[in-house]
């Protein structure tokens, strides 16, 4: 079943088409990804997911719901988790603030519950939870973004460049974390300009070019053809 | 000498006190969206003339209803309506101007203020009001100050307010959503947080804490007339950019200071355990513009 359908999707900023027909499914415990360069409009399909952004044209439907008419924060309700480029963290909150704030639809006991799970997922959260959030390193901000999105059990991540300005050895260590909340049942749909990685944990791929999807099949099959070794894995 | 100056001390809290509650309602609201709201000081002047309606009302009653109930009813009275006046104000006047550049939304903010203080001037006339009084009027002698139970009344009244609000901006979801959206608004609306209805709250409980304010104003001293609000709204500005913003973490004891530094020139500095700010001769003064540039630690150091 499709967790997530994008039918025919448009996109646009002031007068200018940023996407311009795109459709793609997502089923439900799929890793689905969504690559393309600067500018192919990969953010601004996530951004109308999780409503930041209004669609010109089209439809996005959620487990059976059209989510056009509802406003951002009542998607993010809904179980839409959008984990934004460069985080968002909220830097005048601590940690444990910036999770609490993520579960505000649920109850107490709910919050002490997933909080514990969050902990457990980055025991360095638990450590750091008094602490600022604008005093996180990259990659901690990175684990907190991602254990927001659990606090307010999302049953879709939409994750934005998870890997960027963040060392190796931490952006593995993070597509560990994906690949282990995907074992556990999340549904994820990933954007990267990271095409090797993204390639490697996800089941299926779509290419994105300016605005339009170009190209579109299971990883392994990407991982082989021309047109994304030339362009994307630098073959 | 050291008399003048405590009795003056005393005298600046009092006015402080109404400052403060004042200049919390300007710092929460650019707080959270970056907006002068250059209504408020008429939002303070509806909520005093609220006040003594319900005052006047209350005891014009054939009921004999004791002082404290009358004070009591103005209070609930003054603080809701001016509470639903706030969101009114933000609900037809700021929210459609969300996106707009903000010198808009400023102007806006203007116009609103003179349209309030014309529209009570047509009303109610240019006449200044008098408030009844409803503090018994009697004075005390401690140590050679005089200190009335309204003095009391309005210094107490105040910081039970400021701990309550401080409580809720530190400790309560609300807080929590209000310090975000400070932060990054953008974001918010990602944890399923209702940004629209945070900020409409944060409009009644500045207003709101505007009108207990105007309550105590008019108990204090008890000329009331329509520009009113334009002139102490002035002087909580003021005290609301000495003191930084109470949104972002701080609470607003700045517009304190601020009246005592008007009555005796000191200098201020923030005390390190808990961030207030508090005449203190031997700090140097600090300023704080912005509200990002609040994080307890850098209070420190602006300190040292």
């Amino acid at each position: 079943m499709n967790l997530l359908e994008v039918t025919d999707l448009w996109i646009a900023y002031d007068r200018i088409n940023a996407v311009r027909g795109v459709s793609f499914t997502v089923g439900q415990g799929e890793i689905v990804t969504l690559i393309g360069a600067n500018g192919a409009g990969k953010s601004t399909i996530l951004r109308a997911i999780s409503g930041l952004l209004p669609a010109a044209k089209g439809s996005i439907t959620f487990a059976g719901e059209d989510l056009l008419p509802l406003a951002a924060h009542l998607r993010a309700q809904r179980g839409i988790a959008h984990v934004p480029e460069g985080r968002g963290i909220f830097g005048n909150l601590t940690v444990l603030e910036n999770l609490r704030l993520a579960a505000y639809a649920h109850t107490e006991a709910q919050f002490r519950q997933d909080l514990r799970e969050v902990y457990r997922l980055f025991p360095r959260l638990a450590e750091r939870r008094q602490q600022w959030g604008n005093t996180l390193s990259g990659g901690e901000q990175q684990m907190l973004a991602v254990g927001r999105a659990l606090m307010s059990r999302g049953r879709l991540l939409l994750l934005d460049e998870p890997s960027m300005g963040l060392a190796p050895m931490l952006v593995r260590e993070i597509f560990k974390v994906i690949q282990r909340l995907n074992q556990q049942g999340a549904t994820i749909l990933l954007v990267e300009q990271n095409a090797n990685l993204a390639l490697e944990v996800a089941r299926r791929a779509y290419i994105l070019e300016t605005g339009e999807i170009t190209l579109s099949g299971p990883s392994e099959e990407l991982q082989h053809h021309p047109q994304v070794v030339e362009a994307y894995l630098g073959g | 000498m050291f008399q003048i100056l405590a009795q003056n001390a005393l005298n600046a809290l009092q006015l402080g006190s109404v400052y403060a509650l004042i200049a919390l309602g300007y710092t929460m609201v650019y707080g959270i969206l970056t907006l002068i709201n250059f209504a408020h000081g008429d939002i303070f002047m509806v909520g005093t003339y609220l006040s003594l309606a319900a005052a006047v009302f209350l005891l014009g009653l054939p009921l004999g209803l004791p002082l404290v109930v009358v004070f009591v009813g103005a209070l609930c009275f003054s603080m809701a309506l001016t509470a639903v006046l706030g969101v009114v104000i933000e609900r037809l006047a700021y929210r459609p101007l969300r996106q707009a550049p903000r010198v808009s939304a400023v102007i806006t903010a203007l116009g609103v203020g003179l349209f309030l203080e014309n529209f009570t001037l047509g009303i109610l006339g240019p006449e200044p009001r008098h408030f009844p009084t409803l503090i018994p009027l009697q004075a005390w002698e401690i140590w050679g100050l005089t200190i009335t139970p309204l003095q009391i009344l309005i210094i107490l009244g105040a910081a039970v307010l400021m701990v309550l609000l401080d409580f809720l901006v530190r400790r309560t979801l609300l807080g929590m959503a209000m310090r975000a959206i400070s932060y990054n608004r953008l974001i918010v609306p990602l944890m399923g947080v209702p940004v629209d209805r945070v900020i409409s709250l944060t409009f009644a409980i500045g207003s709101a804490i505007a009108a207990a304010g105007g309550l105590m104003y008019g108990l204090a001293y008890p000329v009331l007339d329509p520009y009113m609000g334009i002139r102490i709204g002035w002087w909580a500005f003021i005290a609301a950019v000495v003191g930084a913003s109470a949104i972002s973490g701080e609470p607003c004891w700045g517009a304190l200071s601020w009246a005592q530094w008007r009555f005796s020139p000191r200098c201020c500095c923030r005390l390190p355990l808990t961030g207030t700010s508090w005449p203190f001769p031997s700090c140097s003064c600090s300023w704080s513009s912005s509200p990002r540039a609040c994080s307890a630690g850098r209070y420190l150091r602006e300190c040292d």
